[in-house]
């Protein structure tokens, strides 16, 4: 297509990869803990709510600094990755998912929270009176309803990740082949002034976007012709 | 520590569900259905939920039939309560089937004492199976729940308002399925409801609530004709009683039910003898005279004796009558204006006759017979049909004036 270099494939493969498994983490570190932050009543969840959406207001380069300190073969991360024979988790795919992990949690929490708020207490209840334990009305009930506000936040997830841009840089420190994603690509391409390349990448993109927002919409209103 | 009698359901609550102070204690029998009777906001859900354990009270007590679910030193959480929960919201899975949610409660190994197709027949769910809850009606959808709380095989069933939600029609298309639950089913009933209409169709207990605390318990027909309790000096009163049916006049159409102190005669069709038939008579169906009338159309017509006097507004006073000679029998509630209280002379102790224009005859543990008992001389199909038809006819003749007690007397002697 165009002339889009193997580069590029191989790119669009690792951004795939890494949106994919970044957002299987997202999910099944989020769920729970928007469960958490959704039913309990302990006055930590305010203060954990606010650590989860932190990124959305720090710059980027600010949370992969810090990142960088604690993943580096100096961090503490960085320390017990020696313990059992890794180097170090910066510059590699795995930092990077950790980074992409930390940056888009805020976006995949909230809305699988609110879905658990909106849910209420009653399904639980009505679900514990028909003698499932908690665990078992938390698969068989909880999690079906919450369908709409997993997907969205899956949605989300994949999104910020395919279009992370600060982190990949800082952390991943754009390697090609290992951690230079079609973000990273995008930036390069514009500092080589290769105008031709970088618009169809970028209008690759904004396409994707647009699908995004599109896939959202309509969950949103599939959502909400069940529930009526 | 309290121990837990068998047979009995025994509630001790008290304590704060937030910040709604609660002091709750009663004890049913675990038979029949025992109604949770207060004004809204009075702390019945609260009551329920606490049964159920979706809310706890450190200092509580629940024991059902002897089994403790709850005491100072024992808390069973919900799921490992065997209780059947119906509250004001269907609240059906909306990601199941019909078909699912029935079966979402129901234990695994089959089969089960409660079976499914038994429970889909008595609550008439086999057209909503394969439905979607969210294509039901109010009154689909609480049977559903109904249907779903009695799968997971209940030793106890919680009916919260089961009919708090639902508009008039629904509710008159769902009280014959709640009525006929708890004759089908030999299992305990505590139902919660602040409309007293409802309740006396079906309660055995009664449990009086105000404030977050007991009032009044006992079985529902002493509460009832109590004129310490607000009941009998309502303008609703009424009173419930379980009649035993002792024969049937086919030439007329009239059941005979026996009740201490009294036997009545009801247009209705046959039931067996033996049968228990629950009655309704409200105080204002029942008049008094203070000499037996020696021609009428009303056919129950019994001594009794006045029991106590409730003003009722400035014109009316409810009185509560023993039936029977001599006032030994069933007490029943009767209205009358105030001028007749005086013009008869009547009082506390007074020996009168009480007149009961009207009997309903509610839920029958049985439905009617097909072929009439052998002991009705006169029984015949053709008989049988006519029976509406009589009762409009016997309604004519009572506006005659002619239709008269010689006809109470022969009815009793068929029997």
């Amino acid at each position: 297509m165009h002339g889009f270099s193997p580069e590029i494939w191989q790119s669009l493969g690792l951004t795939i990869e890494l949106a994919s498994v970044t957002t299987v983490i997202l999910l099944i570190v989020g769920t729970p803990l928007a469960w958490w932050l959704a039913r309990s009543k302990s006055l930590w969840t305010e203060a954990v709510a606010a650590m989860i959406a932190l990124p959305l207001v720090l710059p980027p380069t600010v949370l992969s600094f810090y990142l960088l300190a604690l993943l580096g073969p100096n961090g503490p991360v960085g320390l017990l990755a020696s313990l059992w024979g890794g180097r170090t988790l910066a510059f590699t795919f795995a930092g990077l998912v950790v980074g992409s992990v930390l940056s888009a949690l805020p976006l995949v929490v909230q809305p699988i929270r609110n879905t658990f708020a909106a849910m209420g207490d009653r399904p639980l209840e009505i679900a514990a009176t028909l003698r499932a334990s908690p665990l078992y009305a938390f698969f068989t009930v909880a999690l079906p309803l919450a369908r709409p506000g997993l997907l969205t936040a899956a949605v989300l997830g994949f999104a910020h990740t395919i279009g992370t841009f600060g982190v990949v840089l800082m952390i991943g420190g754009n390697i090609p082949g290992r951690t230079k994603v079609l973000s990273a690509f995008l930036f390069d391409f514009v500092q080589e002034s290769r105008w031709r390349e970088a618009s169809w990448l970028a209008g690759a993109m904004l396409m994707f976007a647009v699908a995004v927002v599109l896939a959202l919409t309509l969950i949103d209103k599939y959502s909400r012709r069940r529930s009526t | 520590m309290r121990t837990a009698t068998p047979g009995r359901i025994e509630i001790a609550l008290s304590g704060s569900i937030a910040s709604f102070p609660l002091d709750t204690r009663f004890s049913v029998p675990a038979k029949g259905v025992a109604a949770i009777f207060g004004p809204p906001g009075c702390g019945k859900t609260a009551v329920a939920r606490c049964i159920a354990g979706l809310e706890r009270l450190p200092a509580g007590f629940c024991a059902i039939d002897g089994e403790v679910w709850q005491d100072k030193t024992t808390f069973r959480p919900p799921h490992l309560r065997s209780i059947g929960y119906v509250s004001q919201e269907a609240s059906l899975f909306p990601h199941l089937s019909v078909r699912r949610n029935l079966l979402y409660g129901a234990p695994k190994p089959k089969p089960t004492p409660i079976a499914f197709d038994e429970v889909l027949e008595l609550l008439d769910l086999a057209p909503l199976l394969d439905r979607s809850p969210s294509h039901l009606s109010g009154g689909e959808r609480q049977r559903v729940a109904m249907g779903r709380a009695l799968l997971s095989q209940p030793r106890l069933l919680v009916m919260d308002e089961p009919l708090g939600a639902l508009d008039s029609c629904a509710k008159r298309e769902i009280l014959p399925f709640v009525e006929r639950l708890p004759e089908k089913l030999a299992l305990p009933m505590i139902y919660i409801g602040h409309d007293m209409a409802e309740i006396e169709r079906f309660a055995d207990h009664l449990v009086m609530m105000e404030r977050g605390m007991v009032t009044a318990a006992g079985p529902l027909h002493v509460l009832q004709t109590d004129p310490a309790l607000p009941l009998a000096a309502s303008r609703e009163a009424a009173i419930s009683l379980d009649a035993v049916v002792s024969g049937y006049d086919g030439r007329y159409g009239l059941l005979i039910l026996r009740l201490k102190g009294a036997r009545l005669l009801v247009p209705a069709p046959p039931l067996a003898p033996g049968v228990h038939q629950r009655l309704r008579i409200a105080a204002y169906d029942v008049s008094v005279a203070r000499e037996a009338p020696r021609a009428g159309s009303i056919l129950n017509v019994f001594p009794a004796r006045i029991r106590a006097c409730l003003p009722l507004g400035a014109a009316e006073i409810t009185l509560v009558l023993a039936l029977g000679a001599g006032g030994s029998g069933t007490e029943i509630l009767a209205r009358i204006t105030r001028f007749s209280f005086d013009s008869l002379g009547l009082k506390d102790g007074v020996d009168v006759f009480a007149q009961l224009k009207h009997v309903s005859l509610l839920s029958t543990s049985e439905p009617p017979l097909q072929t009439i008992p052998a002991s009705t001389p006169t029984a015949d199909r053709g008989d049988r049909q006519a029976t509406p038809r009589r009762e409009t006819r016997s309604s004519a003749r009572e506006a005659s004036g002619i239709f008269l007690s010689l006809h109470s007397c022969r009815a009793t002697h068929v029997t």
